[in-house]
């Protein structure tokens, strides 16, 4: 059983204009096993929730911790962070010009297990999670994010959450730009590694359509930079017939 | 031994085509008064029966193309001996032709070289230009009708090397020429690798990449000229720099000249910045006298790292170091995977991560 645990995170955005707050004291406590929706509208903070624990450069913690298992998240570079188990799929996975899928898939378990996998059962671990995920094989030899859909980017990113097994999971508005049957492929992809390996998640979206796949134990809503009400899945559903106005205008 | 007869003069650094280049580092190759000797610098390491290799005097083997260059006046004037390897017609070569170039003595030379490949003939050339040099010198590269090459020039030289070198095709009909240049060693090259065509339907493709590090100077200055109907051309280089004072110098002049009808022409120019003190200096120019084209384009970028591309890799555990060496393995990649040969791939990557782990990049 392993906690992660986010008190009072405070962080700022440099721009033009000097330092921006965006979250102004989030407090959120996942457990493994345990999925949290953050919902919320756009512009709210969630993404910069889930960079600022994943520790990208451009956001600045003002105040605030986050720990895992104890150890403190926000002392750890972001390699460290990822091989302490925290993993972020982003909503904007970057392309990598050069670098084969394979070449990357490899270099990343090499780091997070601590040793290089055995080429001979990785070759089957990789292809049995592409198929898992309905990648074609040919995928592995492109270069990691270029050229490929938003469908094929988003299962890229589940391909890799299969196969670096974090304890915990940062979705980051996973279910955007995905077509029906490609939302329910990697939605379930989500759904196996977590049975398989009691995976907690922090699902952040901005639609209740991926919680028809990815059931919530817990629901939060968030509003300008910090969680402005709490409950079990019955609030998506609130959500869904009234939307954000509520949270927003007041 | 040779000097000089004719009022050669030599480059004071405001023309042009010598502005980016510190003279006072060219060895003396550039000067009058220093004696260069004439070098036959070539040896193929593995002879095929499609490929003649022949020692001929200059004389008898003049230049086959215009050259304003003064460094390539230089080598012609100097040298007595002219290599010549011919490709035979219709020949396929199976594997490529390995040409040594290693073990000059680090005094002024010259070098001139003629590749001629016959009629539909198909050849990959892998040029490797390692060791010690102070050397001018020169290929020329006559393609007859239909004839595919494809020319690989690696300057793999030491850290002092000196290397200012012509490489100048003549491209027939429906033939196609492929030259792809990895600079990585030397304390100062310049490279000039042009085309001309001679006949409609060709086409030429230049790859390059260079990688400089403190105080090299690594130059190449493209020249295509389009001076035939219908005629193809891409230029792509890649450079990536690191260290203090290294710089890079890419000229890419393409000329469309008034009967060069339905010419396709694209050129591009990509460098990385990978520290401060190091820079790159790019300059695409394309001069057209004819509207009837299918394409001109030209494109030019210097970007630092992208930082981006590092935190996607490292959120996967991946350390900064690995990740660098990654995006810098990737970004050369493309160019690097065009030789198709895994081993002379393997030892330009390693170079350039002992380069980088030098300079601490």
């Amino acid at each position: 059983m392993s906690t992660l645990e986010i008190k009072g995170l405070q962080v700022s955005v440099a721009t033009e204009v000097g330092f921006t707050e965006i979250l102004r004291g989030v407090d959120l406590t996942i457990k493994s096993g345990e999925t949290h929706a953050i919902m919320g509208p756009n512009g709210s903070g969630k993404s910069t929730l889930a960079y600022s624990i994943a520790g990208h450069p451009k956001y600045t913690i003002t105040g605030g911790s986050v720990t895992l298992d104890g150890a403190d998240v926000l002392a750890m570079s972001v390699d460290e962070r990822a091989k302490a188990g925290l993993f972020l799929a982003m909503q904007y996975p970057v392309e990598v010009p050069g670098v084969s899928v394979t070449n990357f898939l490899r270099t990343a378990a090499t780091a997070i297990r601590g040793e290089a996998p055995k080429v001979r059962t990785w070759v089957g671990e990789v292809k049995e999670a592409m198929k898992a995920l309905n990648m074609d094989t040919n995928f592995a030899e492109r270069n990691v994010n270029e050229g490929f859909s938003g469908g094929e980017k988003k299962r890229h990113e589940i391909l890799q959450l299969e196969l670096l097994k974090p304890k915990f999971a940062i979705l980051d508005e996973t279910d955007s730009g995905l077509d029906v049957d490609a939302l329910r492929i990697v939605s379930e992809g989500v759904n196996r590694v977590k049975s398989n390996s009691d995976l907690g998640i922090m699902l952040i979206t901005h639609y209740t359509r991926i919680l028809r796949y990815i059931k919530p134990d817990f629901v939060h809503v968030f509003a300008a930079g910090k969680i402005v009400e709490e409950g079990g899945p019955e609030l998506a559903d609130k959500l869904e017939e009234k939307g954000y106005a509520e949270y927003t205008t007041a | 031994m040779s000097t000089l007869t004719t009022n050669y003069l030599a480059p004071t650094g405001r023309e042009e085509a010598w502005r980016f280049t510190p003279l006072a580092r060219v060895g003396g190759l550039l000067e009058p008064a220093t004696e260069i000797s004439g070098v036959a610098s070539i040896r193929i390491s593995n002879p095929q029966s499609d490929v003649n290799f022949s020692i001929v005097g200059a004389k008898e083997l003049p230049a086959i193309s215009q050259s304003d260059d003064l460094a390539t006046l230089r080598a012609r004037e100097v040298i007595s001996e002219v290599t010549h390897i011919e490709i035979k017609a219709n020949a396929q070569l199976s594997e490529p032709l390995i040409l040594e170039r290693s073990g000059l003595t680090g005094k002024p030379q010259a070098s001139r070289t003629l590749i001629s490949c016959g009629v539909n003939s198909h050849a990959t050339i892998i040029l490797h230009n390692s060791g010690d040099a102070i050397l001018t010198d020169e290929f020329e590269f006559d393609l007859a009708p239909g004839a595919n090459l494809t020319f690989v020039s690696l300057q793999e030289w030491n850290g002092q090397a000196v290397h200012l070198s012509r490489q100048h095709a003549i491209i027939g009909k429906d033939a196609t020429f492929n030259s792809i240049v990895v600079t990585v060693g030397g304390s100062l090259v310049r490279l000039l690798p042009t085309v001309e065509f001679s006949g409609p339907g060709s086409s030429a493709d230049l790859q390059g990449l260079y990688f400089a590090t403190d105080g090299q100077h690594l130059e190449h200055r493209l020249h295509v000229d389009h001076n035939v109907p219908n005629a193809k051309s891409r230029v792509n280089y890649k450079g990536a720099l690191a260290g203090d004072k290294a710089h890079a110098v890419w000229i890419g002049d393409v000329y469309i000249r008034s009967n060069a009808d339905g010419t396709d022409t694209y050129e591009l120019n990509r460098n990385l910045l990978l520290s401060d003190g190091a820079r790159a200096d790019s300059v695409p120019n394309l001069e057209i006298e004819t509207g009837e084209i299918v394409g001109a384009g030209h494109a030019s970028t210097t970007g630092r790292f992208d930082d981006e591309q590092l935190f996607y890799l490292s959120s996967r555990g991946i350390p900064a170091e690995i990740a660098r060496r990654l995006v810098i393995r990737g970004f050369f990649a493309e160019i690097v995977g065009k030789i198709k040969n895994e081993e002379i791939e393997n030892r330009l990557m390693d170079r350039i991560d002992a380069e980088l782990a030098k300079v601490g990049a």
